[in-house]
């Protein structure tokens, strides 16, 4: 069964302005940079109780990465968050020279990650991003599963992090479930669930879903472990290689791509350490589309169901070879 | 300190030759770069580092030095072979140009460790983002010196420019400066051939700046209008006209010679050129 509950469904970009306003109180380098939708993606919080450490750039997300790459330059530690498919792809250019080439301190938040942006569609809903970040050198890059720990992560992001971070949630209301005093620790997954049979290796809040998967699995008598991997870079490659040898079957669990993110990275450390067989749940070289956020994770494949589908598939593939 | 205050006019100009000379044998010697902008900056960089900015070669880090951006990386050379004569480092490493192992990147890559470098940049179209952030980092912090960027004209049709133009303005960053290198041509021609740029001082003027236009060879000119720009509440851009290449007469204002560099062959030559020049 699930060990974990569900403390209220909460959006995970709630979390990260929650996280961005106790860095602040904390620390009073931080500066926040706004591109307009400030309410949207968790940064009102702080703008309104920090107005003089908050700068609105307006509609221009190139200039806004730049202008945080000179505010970093001087020492400040500036965030700047927008819907991830403008902060990674529009600006991607100034997050490689300005940002990753200086590496300097600079914290992107990514908002609106993946088809659960639901009705807004194809254009705004983040599902290239991971593979952008990934490939830019000194970038760290977190993907956390829920609110309370995309609270944590921000915190972590903003305060302990060095060079430049890349930090991505989502929009819909989701299942809130892990401890709130747990602090987030960059570079290591965490085990969600203990299992044997094949390993779940999951991010942001496909991680509750995986849990789900884990439960359908366990009805037919296969034990899944499931692995929040709430760092894609740099990766956990100890828990990566750890899992493949004790359960020798992988599934990836991403609401992205499946070219270039989360599988890609897990993809890497287990094809040169331990090789074993895989499956990828993720968008499969498609674009979104519009619809209710739920219904969009079913269509692509990615709901508790259909992750259990793919899983029982490889774990039979297991047993054949 | 006081060396880099300079109003001597003599001395600006042995300055203005030197610096001509060490890009001139840095770019001979790395055999590839761009020679055209390098020689047509270096007396906006003599006015710069021998009078205009506060700042200390012995402490490449001072707080409270002024800040000077290359958004224009391609024009490297100059800025070295600047550092260089002011003192950052020896004018000996300039023959490491964009050689394996060296700290003088091809373009400005900070993660070298050369002293003086304030900005990895290369990509066209960001210098002046980052300068903002740069300037309003100095508010924040109460410091009032002031932060330069180097642009080129023909980066000016990058967007993003723009959208910094419209930043600086709307925060009244009055301790930002912007220098255009105006020599009217880019790599595949004039500018204006290219894409238009003009009307350019009425484009800078309606995104709310105050504008300057000069002779970008007149170093008096070019002193006069960087150090004297007070009770502004407005950002500065400076419209330096300049001649590419120039020193050189055989290539001055020649766009073809926007990514070429001498031949060992032709480096005496190109000397005597600067040597001559100097003496007029
Ligand atoms: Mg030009």
């Amino acid at each position: 069964m699930n060990p974990y509950t569900n403390k209220g469904n909460k959006a995970t970009r709630t979390g990260f302005g929650e996280g961005l306003l106790a860095a602040g109180q904390l620390n009073d380098n931080v500066i926040a940079i706004g591109a307009d939708i400030t309410s949207s993606v968790g940064v009102d919080l702080f703008a309104s109780a920090f107005p003089d450490r908050f700068i609105s750039l307006g509609i221009a997300e190139q200039n806004c990465v730049a202008v945080a790459a000179g505010l970093a330059l001087e020492g400040k530690i500036p965030v700047f968050s927008t819907y991830g498919v403008f902060a990674a792809l529009r600006a991607a250019d100034q997050i490689r020279v300005s940002v990753c080439y200086n590496n300097v301190h600079v914290i992107i938040g990514g908002a609106h990650a993946g088809v659960s942006v639901g009705p807004d569609g194809a254009t705004h809903q983040a599902l290239e991003d991971l593979s952008i970040m990934q490939a830019l050198p000194n970038m760290t890059l977190l993907s956390p599963c829920d609110a309370t720990e995309t609270k944590n992560a921000a915190l972590a992001a903003i305060l302990q992090c060095r060079g430049p971070v890349y930090i991505r949630f989502g929009r819909e209301p989701m299942p809130d479930f892990t401890d709130p005093n747990i602090p987030f620790k960059i570079g290591k997954a965490s085990e969600m669930l203990k299992g044997d049979d094949l390993t779940l290796i999951a991010t942001g809040h496909l991680v509750w879903e995986a849990l789900l998967a884990a439960q359908i699995l366990e009805k037919q008598g296969i034990t899944a472990r499931v692995l929040n991997m709430s760092t894609i870079k740099p990766i956990d490659r100890e828990a990566v290689i750890r899992c493949a040898a004790e359960t020798r079957a992988i599934i990836t669990v991403e609401e992205h791509q499946i070219n270039g993110g989360l599988g890609s990275a897990v993809a890497g450390v287990v094809v040169t350490e331990c090789p074993v067989p895989m499956a990828f749940i993720g968008m499969k070289d498609q674009f979104g589309e519009s619809g209710p956020p739920l219904e969009l994770m079913k269509k692509f494949g990615m709901d508790a169901a259909s992750i259990a589908d793919t899983a029982l598939h490889l774990f039979r593939k297991k047993m054949s070879d | 300190m006081e060396s880099f205050q300079t109003t001597d006019g003599h001395l600006l100009r042995e300055h203005a030759t030197i610096i001509r000379q060490l890009v001139l044998q840095s770019l001979t010697e790395a055999g590839s770069g761009h020679l055209g902008a390098s020689l047509g900056l270096a007396d906006v960089f003599t006015a710069l580092y021998f009078s205009v900015l506060r700042h200390d070669p012995a402490k490449p880090q001072w707080p409270e030095r002024d800040r000077l951006v290359l958004s224009i990386g391609h024009a490297a050379p100059v800025l070295y072979a600047t550092l260089a004569h002011a003192g950052y480092f020896k004018t000996e490493e300039l023959q490491s140009l964009r050689k394996l192992g060296s700290r003088l990147q091809g373009h400005p890559g900070r993660d070298h460790g050369l002293p003086g470098l304030e900005l990895s940049a290369g990509s066209l179209g960001q210098g002046l983002s980052v300068a903002i952030g740069m300037a309003l980092a100095a508010r924040f912090d109460g410091l009032n010196h002031t932060v330069f960027v180097v642009m080129g004209d023909g980066e000016l049709q990058e967007g993003s420019v723009w959208e910094a133009a419209m930043a600086a303005s709307h925060h009244h960053l009055d301790n930002l400066v912007a220098i255009v290198d105006r020599n009217g041509v880019q790599i595949d021609g004039p500018t204006e051939k290219v894409m238009h740029l003009e009307p350019l001082a009425d484009k800078w003027k309606s995104f709310g700046w105050n504008v300057a236009e000069c002779d970008g060879h007149n170093r008096e000119q070019l002193i006069e209008t960087l150090k004297h720009r007070r009770n502004a509440t407005q950002p500065l851009v400076v419209l330096a006209h300049t001649i590419m290449g120039k020193g050189i007469p055989a290539i001055e204002g020649d766009y073809r010679w926007h990514g070429k560099v001498p031949s060992r062959e032709q480096l005496p030559g190109f000397l005597k050129d600067l040597r001559n020049m100097h003496k007029t």
